[in-house]
């Protein structure tokens, strides 16, 4: 999807989205900060900040348990940006959408009740090795207490997933594909529609990490055809400590409860309780009220300029950011699929990513240097760490030049 | 260059890092593992200790210029201590790099190159990984030491 968008030319006055996003107005050790650290968390628009200061100092109440008039209106924000979210992903249904704390809870969710009723002893679950650890270590504690076994998918050197050993790890033990839409360290969207579709021949149940996809590519679960799809709001210009679990219906129904708790029941006695309809069965305990609110005005925020536009520029300033750090003396890309998100990661040769980032810090230059809770990868890749710049929407091709030149403060040091 | 930038990575450490003393194995002795989980940074410290001396002391491994250089500053400054010694002087080495400024470095030799550490707290986990580490081969206890 983001690769058809890039075909059009970018229409983002990226100069103006700028003014709306009033952390990126500071300076860093006396430089103009660039946030180039999106793929670990995004920066927020004042539409979120205003969104989460009305709400506590004008709507704060506790939701679907008051008859006072605050408590209506809470509710109703937060009802409000469930249905948001389900206009984001184009989902069939609201009762669809589990507000959780994040992508990873919302995985740890699936392993813990959908894995527990269907993963027995013996059966598979099939990963790639470039799943971030929030996608290996959920199945991992289910492999242990179940005896099954997890499968992971090779890549190609470029990092995309070899799809046909992918076909060779599906058989009648497989129970469930896990896999991320798009790679943390290497950028790759993978293909999802693909992936669904022979998990599907087989009646194979399909999870998507959707944490480094959504604040860069229009996703559609319907059109996607999988089961589950997991993200964090703070990923995509919202706040930390929300998120959201897609699920099919007839799956949602049909699995066990999660947490136990407030809101999630329907009649309590010892010894009888039957439990809330969907999404409320899932979501124990006071919600995250704030949180969700300011995740609908994320998501509202981003639907309002377009992903396909966003996509599009993203694009233009990853060819342009690809092409001016290959130019660098001694770096090597690490990722170079057809098919990317804006993230580069890189290593710089003889030069640890950890010197590289603090290098760049003194220049303003905010970059990740580390595994990327991605160990499994950096073992893949030889390396012990990369660094890593990764773009969001109001990044400009001015700053890729910021960073190239900070990366020339690393060879002076480092001469 | 920027003055902290400078302080940070001084000639000595560039150097250390380029060419780390005592990077290597060393057999018959006491050994532990360090590793930050954080960054990745993963050492082995060898240790021969003879009647209280430390006689012999290496490391392998890898990480940023920082830790590694940290770790062969550390070899060289260990080397022919007594195990109390050797403690002291780690003792002071993280007071240099966390305490009040004006605390005594009289005993830190060279070490006192890694006092620009201080100006970047977030790498301070990595100057003493190494240090970590030998203290945890003297004890011999056998585990994986963490600085996170």
């Amino acid at each position: 999807m983001a690769i058809a968008a890039a075909a059009q030319h970018s229409t983002l006055d990226v100069k103006t989205l700028r003014e709306d996003f009033p952390i990126l107005k500071q300076r860093i050790h006396g430089k103009p900060l660039v946030y180039l650290d999106n793929s670990a968390t995004t920066q927020k628009p004042k539409a979120v900040l205003d969104a989460l200061h009305h709400y506590y100092f004008e709507q704060n109440a506790n939701v679907h348990r008051g008859v006072h008039t605050l408590s209506g209106r809470a509710t109703d924000l937060y009802d409000a940006a469930r249905i948001t979210a389900q206009r984001f992903l184009n989902a069939a249904d609201p009762r669809e959408i589990v507000y959780v704390r994040g992508t990873t809870e919302g995985i740890n969710l699936v392993a813990q009740t959908w894995g527990r009723a269907n993963i027995g002893k013996g059966d598979e679950m099939v990963l790639t090795e470039m799943e971030h650890h929030s996608n290996i270590v959920p199945w991992h504690i289910l492999a242990q207490e179940k005896g099954a076994r997890i499968r992971a998918v090779p890549l190609t050197p470029s990092g995309e997933l070899r799809l046909d050993e992918l076909e060779k790890l599906l058989n009648e033990r497989t129970k469930i594909v896990a896999v991320t839409h798009v790679s943390n360290v290497l950028g790759t969207v993978n293909p999802i529609a693909d992936i669904v579709r022979m998990a599907k021949k087989r009646g194979i149940t399909v999870l998507i990490d959707g944490a480094q996809a959504v604040a860069h590519t229009a996703v559609d679960v319907q059109a996607l055809g999988c089961d589950f799809y997991a993200f964090s709001a703070h990923k995509i210009f919202g706040p930390t400590g929300i998120g959201v679990l897609y699920g099919r219906a007839a799956l949602l129904e049909a699995m066990p409860v999660y947490q136990g708790g407030g809101g999630m029941i329907g009649r309590v006695a010892f010894g009888n309780i039957t439990y809330a309809d969907l999404p409320y069965k899932y979501e124990a305990g006071t919600p995250n009220i704030a949180g969700a609110i300011g995740m609908g005005a994320a998501l509202e925020y981003v639907m309002a300029i377009g992903l396909d536009r966003i996509a599009a520029y993203e694009q233009e300033l990853l060819a342009y950011a690809t092409q001016r750090l290959s130019a660098v003396p001694g770096l090597r890309l690490t990722g170079t699929a057809a098919h990317k998100a804006a993230v580069l990661s890189f290593v710089l040769e003889d030069v640890h990513p950890h010197d590289v980032g603090t290098i760049l810090d003194r220049e303003g230059v905010a970059i990740r240097a580390g595994h990327h809770c991605c160990q499994p990868l950096m073992g893949h890749l030889g390396v012990p760490a990369t660094a890593r710049a990764s773009f969001a929407l109001y990044n400009t091709r001015d700053e890729v030049d910021v960073l190239v030149k900070a990366l020339g403060k690393v060879h002076e040091v480092f001469a | 260059m920027n003055d902290e930038l400078q302080d940070l990575y001084q000639e000595v450490i560039l150097d250390h890092n380029k060419r780390p003393r005592n990077f290597r194995v060393l057999d018959g002795g006491r050994q532990a593992e360090g590793y930050n989980p954080l960054c990745g940074d993963r050492f082995t410290v060898y240790l021969q200790i003879d009647n209280g001396l430390i006689k012999d002391v290496s490391f392998q491994g890898s990480g940023c210029a920082i830790s590694k250089a940290s770790a062969s500053l550390m070899t060289e400054s260990v080397k022919g201590k007594s195990i109390e010694e050797a403690k002291a002087t780690f003792d002071e080495f993280q007071k240099m790099l966390t305490g009040p400024t004006d605390a005594p470095t009289d005993n830190l030799g060279k070490l006192t190159v890694l006092a620009g550490v201080r100006q970047f707290p977030v790498r301070v986990k990595c100057a003493s990984l190494a240090w970590h580490t030998l203290k945890s081969a003297v004890d011999a206890r056998d585990e994986v030491v963490s600085t996170e």
